[in-house]
């Protein structure tokens, strides 16, 4: 399990709700998230660190997406 | 209706924190420490297999590393650990609105009120600990009672991810059989004091007679005895209600030893014109300085003079501050540490008597603040007195690197 640090494409609604739209992944190829199915303060523990993670569908597989204190990575 | 009081402990907090964020460093021992090249390498948290090795929090680096010599050190990261602190906070504040934090790791929550919804106060004990470990990553220790003394040896008593309930029922068979350091507010030297005279568990505090105890430690006697008995009402209360600051103070470990008046007035000039700074920042102005002496052979003293002027200006405490380092020290041993203080504090539109000098006081008033305005907007040292680019190797920024103040048990 590790810890990639991407670019992410976000929105922030006007209620201040934060929602990732997309990621670039360290190959340049930027990926659409397909739904969002959690999202929750937690803990990264096999990565390391801790923020918002957002369970996201990516291509029908399921990946754990962190913002953590401005900074977004993902734990794979 | 009993008080239902939670005292939240995060455990080994600064350690936990960074093996959270360093996962490789998960099975080693590790201890956050202060950096040593200005001389402030302590041991200011150890992990829990640090712990077994024996390093113990406030000891020197190289005291711990006798004992662990594969300890891995690591410095602090107050901000990230400051976050932590809020989001545990977040976290107690959605129990209830009464959290009083008791230091950046610790808080006490009345949740009295919330019991009627959420469950006892073990339920929600539980959920806390569970939600801190889940959000978090780190973990909690939390004292269950009905005064704040009692939840605050219950965190206390089983570490770390623990949560321990004393009740009116079973309070004499978990406290009293401790030793009478784990009360608050027993430190060595009142320790030594009430072993001297017989006491050493808190079972022997609660039943000795409290006229003996007043004899032997004067009011505090009474206070112990009350703590010791479940008889504290201390309330919880937030941290709007901390509107009572009793005095401001900023003390400095120097990087090298002050070895002369120069040194010291260097030192001195950087402290007086951080609580000054901070004075201001509080709309207070001060009667009373403090200036505290420690030694390289860890030897202090504090001594106190009036001022005869109600005050903010780094200018005039400086002068007092010198004045008083001047009496009381004449360096038959280099200074290591030194500190003011600045206390009996009244709001800054205080009626005061006035005098000739009223005008040229007003002006460096507005001059101050101005300088607070330009420090504000362009950091600390956009302008510094001249004095500051002598001796580089003293200068430091007590406004920025002493965030974590402590606070009182006795608002």
């Amino acid at each position: 399990m590790r810890k990639v640090f991407v670019d992410v494409y976000a929105h922030f609604s006007k209620d201040g709700v934060l929602t990732p739209i997309s990621f670039v992944w360290i190959d340049g190829k930027t990926y659409e998230i397909d739904k969002i199915i959690e999202k929750k303060n937690a803990a990264a523990f096999k990565a390391g660190g801790q923020g918002i993670r957002f369970k996201c569908m990516v291509y029908g597989k399921m990946v754990n997406l962190f913002y953590d204190d401005g900074k977004w990575f993902l734990e794979i | 209706m009993s008080r239902v009081i939670l005292h939240c402990d995060l455990n080994n907090f600064y350690a936990s924190v960074e093996c959270l964020y360093r996962p490789e460093l998960k099975n080693k021992p590790v201890a956050v420490c202060g950096d040593p090249e200005p001389r402030h390498g302590i041991v200011l948290a150890k992990n829990q297999i640090a712990k077994i090795f024996g390093v113990q929090t406030g000891e020197a680096i190289w005291q711990a590393l006798k004992k662990c010599p594969d300890l891995v050190i690591l410095k602090p990261n107050y901000p990230l650990y400051l976050r932590f602190s809020k989001l545990a906070q977040q976290i107690y504040s959605q129990y209830t609105d009464l959290v009083e934090p008791f230091g950046i790791d610790e808080c006490w929550l009345d949740v009295t009120q919330s019991t009627k919804l959420l469950g006892d106060g073990r339920k929600i004990a539980y959920e806390i600990k569970e939600r801190i470990k889940y959000e978090l990553g780190i973990t909690v220790s939390v004292g269950v009672s009905y005064n704040k003394v009692f939840a605050k040896l219950g965190s206390d008593y089983k570490k770390p991810d623990a949560v321990t309930v004393i009740s009116k029922q079973n309070y004499q068979e978990i406290v009293w059989s401790l030793s009478v350091s784990s009360l608050l507010y027993v430190g060595p030297s009142t320790e030594k004091k009430l072993i001297f005279h017989g006491i050493k568990t808190v079972g022997q505090l609660a039943q000795t007679p409290v006229e003996y105890l007043k004899k032997i430690l004067g009011k505090w006697g009474e206070i112990l005895w009350i703590f010791a008995n479940g008889l504290d009402t201390t309330p919880v209360l937030p941290p709007l209600f901390d509107e009572n600051i009793k005095g401001i103070g900023n003390s400095i470990t120097t990087p090298r030893a002050l070895v002369n008046f120069e040194d010291a007035e260097y030192v001195l000039y950087i402290l007086a014109d951080s609580v000054a700074q901070r004075l201001r920042r509080q709309h207070l102005k001060c009667t009373t300085i403090q200036v505290w002496i420690r030694d390289n052979f860890l030897f202090s003293i504090t001594r106190q003079e009036k001022l005869s002027q109600l005050t903010y200006l780094a200018r005039e405490i400086f002068k007092k501050s010198v004045e008083i380092f001047r009496k009381n020290w004449t360096f038959k041993t280099n200074v290591r540490s030194l500190g003011i203080r600045a206390t009996d504090l009244v709001g800054e539109f205080e009626m005061q008597q006035l005098n000739f000098d009223y005008f040229k006081k007003c002006k460096l008033e507005s001059l101050e603040k101005t300088l607070d305005t330009l420090r504000r907007r362009f950091g600390q040292f956009c302008v510094q007195p001249a004095l500051f680019l002598t001796q580089p190797s003293l200068k430091s920024n007590p406004i920025d690197e002493h965030i974590i103040h402590p606070i009182s048990y006795f608002k």
